[in-house]
This record gives structure tokens, C-alpha cells and sequence, in this order.
């Protein structure tokens, strides 16, 4: 059965957990950016980790079902309701035929990951539902969700509901409070300071910088699901040797000319030849996917 | 993983050796390896610290694991392999190319900052073998080594924003296509009606990294029915 996309909101997207395998011909990971928060919203409607969801970017979307579905999502914070009633991030719902679920505007962070259950039914492309948006394939049709488009469901394992989906043991294991927050309000911004993971250093080669850290730097409206841009104190190189363009992958941080890192996300290219600080660990990149610009 | 420093001084050994390497990890399929990246001097392996872990039951770190057996499977350079991987020697694809103005924007710049005659370009450009060094960027994204040096032209100071598929170009001492429309900054002398880059396919890509390329000129009309 199917979905329909009242409103397709500011950018939303199919996403899985990304591509694997194709890094040799250039192909992207893509996938949800923030992967922890799609496994741990998949595993409260009682998919697998793995089912294909909606990445959502700074809300807008409405959808409205044609059949009873499990949904949850995890991310940054948004309003989201179900006719009335509210529906906060880390819990179930169970929707009935006709239901709408309505994504408001985002409060904290900028993107939030909806799982479905049965999961969003879109044919698996080079290994995966993901959406590439750079290269437009996969998800569905290889573009962002649109104003009345209608997504196929896949027909969950078992019959919808909640008791099935909270039993389930990822249910008990993922707290709502471990999903992406981007610290609370009030709270300073964190440190997008990781530092390098020393035995991989051969293979991640990072270029000399006046410092090593990357701080008090805010996300700048120009970031999108490549990269995170950074807007803050320049980092300047100390070498000047030429550099050859070698593997990228989500979660190195370039240092373009102009000096403003860029922490690398899913959509990003396989290989690029920018001046590189530290790579942070792929885990830990998703702490920045959910980060806005304010 | 580097394989060599530089890659200008002996490109085409290079990409061999970035080759062998990288046929090698493949066939050794280590365990929590889950893919592999090969670039102009580097294979990056990419893998899982945990299932690394499971395999090896956490005696070593993860890291040490894995440098073992990356090791193990390339240092033993088995001259046995090298002929055969020699021996079967890489394919050579030729790709049309229509080198007409209307496609080739920027042949005016090129034919300005070389110093030649656009049609000299277009000879030069499309008499010499080259080899894919490595494929990104976006999917199917050739960077091609072999471009005659004074051919060589600096990238636009402004990239275009957006750049039609299968546009043939110059980047500094490199040359290569553009598979999908994206953008781009280097200097556009021709396009392919082939297509480079197909998610229905496998492998998805036309071009492989390793494969010799020819450009054949073909004029407006050979160029324009497929597309």
C-alpha cells in the first residue's frame, strides 16, 4: 500500500543505510546522514536497520497513509503531529487508513530520519534505496520527494503493532535520549574537534595546518548532504607541497583555499585532491549531519 | 594504503603497481574489508572495526589486524601474478568525440593560453592513448593520465554550474569526461554521445580504472542522433 506526499516539504528524500561497494567507480555512499538515528527509528516500528525511510530537511512533510503502518523518527528537534496529538522524537505511533503525519519546522538541528514499518518500497539500485541526489538515481526516480508524489510500502513482516514493535530488542535498547541531539539549547555548540585517529594517518594522509582542531565554527547555509560547511576561524596550511587527489569519504574534513572546513557527509564525491585535517571517524559525523545554520 | 609518492614521474608504473595492489586486496577479500578505493598513488580500504574484531577474536587491535593482512596479501609481489596481470594487459575503449565548437566551449581558451591552433588541438588530443587513473568525483567521473603537456590549461577561475553529460575537458595537466550533467571547472573542448555512467549496469561505469582511451574526432551529425 502507499503513502501519499501532501507536502513534500523543504528537501526529502528516500534513504537507506547508503551504497557500499561502488567507491572504485566513483559512486557516492549517500544514504541517511545521520545512519544511527534511520537504524534506531527502524527498529522501533520493528524493520530491520536496514529499511528504506525519509530523510527530512528542516520539515515541511505531510503525509497521508492508505493503510494502518508503524512509524517513529529520531534526529534533530521537530514539531511533528498526527491530527492532533503530538508525536515526539524516539516513539511509536500506530497510524490508521487515512491518517496524516505532519513535520513542522525544525527546532534543534536540521534533519530528522522517519522510519516506516515495512519500509519505503523503492527498486534497490546499485545495492541500496538510497537517493543520490548528486547523480540522480535510486530513491525514488534519483530526485527529492515532490508535492503529491505517492510512495509504495513494502508489507511489513508481521501485522502492525505496537506490542510486536516494542518487543522487538531493539526496541529496549535504543533510548530516546541516545538518538542525534545537537546539545540542547543554551548549551555551546560542540566542538567539531576530533582528534586524528593516528594509526590511520598513512592512510588518510591530513596536510599541516596552524591548528589541528577545527572550533567555535558555525554551519554555514551553503552546507547541504556533501558537506557541512564551516564558518569560523581560518585554518591555514603549513606545507605547501602538491597534493594528489586520493579517496574522500564521509567524515574527512577539506580545507579548501579559503581556509572554512568542510566536514564531509554521505552525498560527497569518492575522491578529492583539498588539503585534509583530521578525518573524524564515520560514527562520529552524524553528531554534525544534524547541524543547522542559525 | 600508499603505493608510491609521486605520481608524475612514472605514471604509467604507477598505475600499475596502484592496480596490483588493489586486484590483490580484491581477490583477498579480507574479512571486514568492505570496500576499496583505488586513487593516483593510494588504495584506501575501507572497513568495519567490528567485524574485523569478530574475525580475529580481538587478539590484536583492529588496526594491527588489518595491516597484517593487507600486508600479507601484497607484499608477497608473486611474480606469477605480475606476468598474468601483464599479460592480459589492460583494454583499450575508444570514445567518439565531437569536437565541434558548439560543444567544445572553451577550445577558444585553450587555443589562447597553448598557444595552438584549435584544430592542432584536436589532433593532439585526439592522437594520444591515454590511461583512467582513477574514476570520482561524481559516478563515472574519468580522470584520464596522459594529456600531451602542452596541452595543459588551468581550470576556470569560475566553474560552471552546471555542465552538460558526456563533455570532454581539460584540468591542468589532466584530461577527462564529464558522464552526468554537473558542475565543473574545467575547460570543455568536445563532447561524447556515449554514455559513461549506468546505475542499471554492472559494472556501472563504461570506463574502468586501468583502461586505455582513445578519442576519435566524429563530426556534428554522428554525434547528435543519440542524444
Amino acid at each position: 500500500m502507499n503513502a501519499v506526499v501532501t507536502r513534500a516539504g523543504f528537501l526529502t528524500s528516500v534513504q537507506d543505510l547508503g551504497r557500499t561497494g561502488f567507491r572504485q567507480f566513483g559512486v557516492s555512499t549517500s544514504g541517511a546522514l545521520d545512519s544511527f538515528a534511520l537504524r534506531v527509528a527502524n527498529l522501533l516500528v520493528g524493520n530491520d536497520e536496514g529499511a528504506a525511510g525519509l530523510e527530512i530537511t528542516l520539515g515541511g512533510l505531510q503525509l497521508r497513509f492508505e493503510d494502518e503502518r508503524i512509524v517513529a523518527w529520531c534526529g534533530g528537534e521537530f514539531d511533528v503531529q498526527i491530527g492532533s496529538r503530538a508525536l515526539p522524537a524516539g516513539h511509536v505511533a500506530h497510524l490508521q487508513a487515512g491518517d496524516e503525519l505532519k513535520f513542522g519546522r525544525a527546532q534543534i538541528g536540521c534533519r530528522c530520519w522517519l522510519a516506516i514499518s515495512g519500509g519505503i518500497d523503492v527498486p534497490v539500485v546499485l545495492g541500496s534505496r538510497s537517493t543520490d541526489l548528486r547523480a540522480n538515481f535510486g530513491g525514488l526516480e534519483g530526485r527529492a520527494l515532490r508535492d503529491g508524489d505517492v510512495i509504495c510500502l513494502r508489507w511489513p513482516s508481521h501485522p502492525p503493532s505496537l506490542s510486536y514493535a516494542t518487543s522487538r530488542p531493539g526496541y529496549r535498547n535504543f533510548l530516546v535520549d541516545r538518538t542525534t541531539r545537537l546539545g540542547k539549547p543554551g548549551k555551546p555548540p560542540p566542538e567539531f574537534a576530533f582528534h586524528p585517529w593516528r594509526r590511520l594517518e598513512p592512510l588518510q594522509r591530513c596536510q599541516r595546518f596552524n591548528d589541528s582542531r577545527v572550533t567555535n565554527s558555525a554551519v554555514s547555509p551553503d552546507s547541504d548532504r556533501m558537506g557541512v560547511r564551516l564558518d569560523g576561524p581560518e585554518l591555514k596550511r603549513e606545507d605547501e607541497t602538491d597534493l594528489i587527489s586520493e579517496a574522500v569519504a564521509p567524515g574527512t574534513i577539506q580545507v579548501p583555499p579559503s581556509g572554512k572546513p568542510i566536514l564531509l557527509l554521505g552525498d560527497c564525491q569518492t575522491i578529492g585532491g583539498v588539503p585534509k585535517n583530521s578525518s573524524r571517524d564515520h560514527g562520529r559525523s552524524w553528531h554534525c549531519s544534524a547541524a543547522s545554520c542559525r | 594504503m600508499r603505493v608510491r609518492e609521486q605520481f608524475e614521474d612514472a605514471p604509467e608504473e604507477t598505475l600499475d603497481e596502484v592496480l596490483r595492489v588493489f586486484q590483490l586486496l580484491q581477490r583477498a577479500d579480507i574479512p571486514g574489508v568492505i570496500e576499496l578505493a583505488p586513487a593516483y598513488t593510494s588504495v584506501a580500504v575501507f572497513f568495519d572495526p567490528i567485524a574485523v574484531l569478530k574475525s580475529n577474536g580481538a587478539a590484536n587491535g583492529v588496526f594491527d589486524e588489518l595491516a597484517t593482512r593487507i600486508r600479507s596479501a601484497i607484499i608477497p609481489a608473486s611474480r606469477r601474478h605480475r606476468r598474468r596481470t601483464a599479460a592480459r594487459g589492460p583494454r583499450l575503449i575508444e570514445i567518439p568525440v565531437c569536437y565541434d565548437a558548439e560543444f567544445g566551449f572553451d577550445l577558444d581558451r585553450v587555443a589562447e593560453h597553448t598557444k595552438l591552433s584549435e584544430r592542432e588541438i584536436v589532433d593532439l588530443h585526439s592522437t594520444r592513448e591515454y590511461r583512467v587513473a582513477c574514476i570520482g568525483f561524481v559516478p563515472g567521473f574519468t580522470f584520464l593520465a596522459g594529456l600531451p603537456k602542452n596541452l595543459a590549461t588551468p581550470r576556470r577561475d569560475m566553474p560552471r554550474k552546471e555542465i552538460p553529460a558526456g563533455s570532454v575537458g581539460i584540468g591542468g595537466a589532466q584530461t577527462g569526461i564529464y558522464p552526468l550533467r554537473s558542475p565543473g571547472g574545467w575547460n570543455l573542448i568536445g563532447r561524447t554521445p556515449l554514455k559513461l555512467f549506468d546505475p542499471t549496469k554492472d559494472p556501472p561505469t563504461l570506463l574502468c580504472p586501468g583502461d586505455r582511451v582513445r578519442f576519435r574526432a566524429i563530426t556534428r551529425e554522428a554525434a547528435s542522433p543519440s542524444r
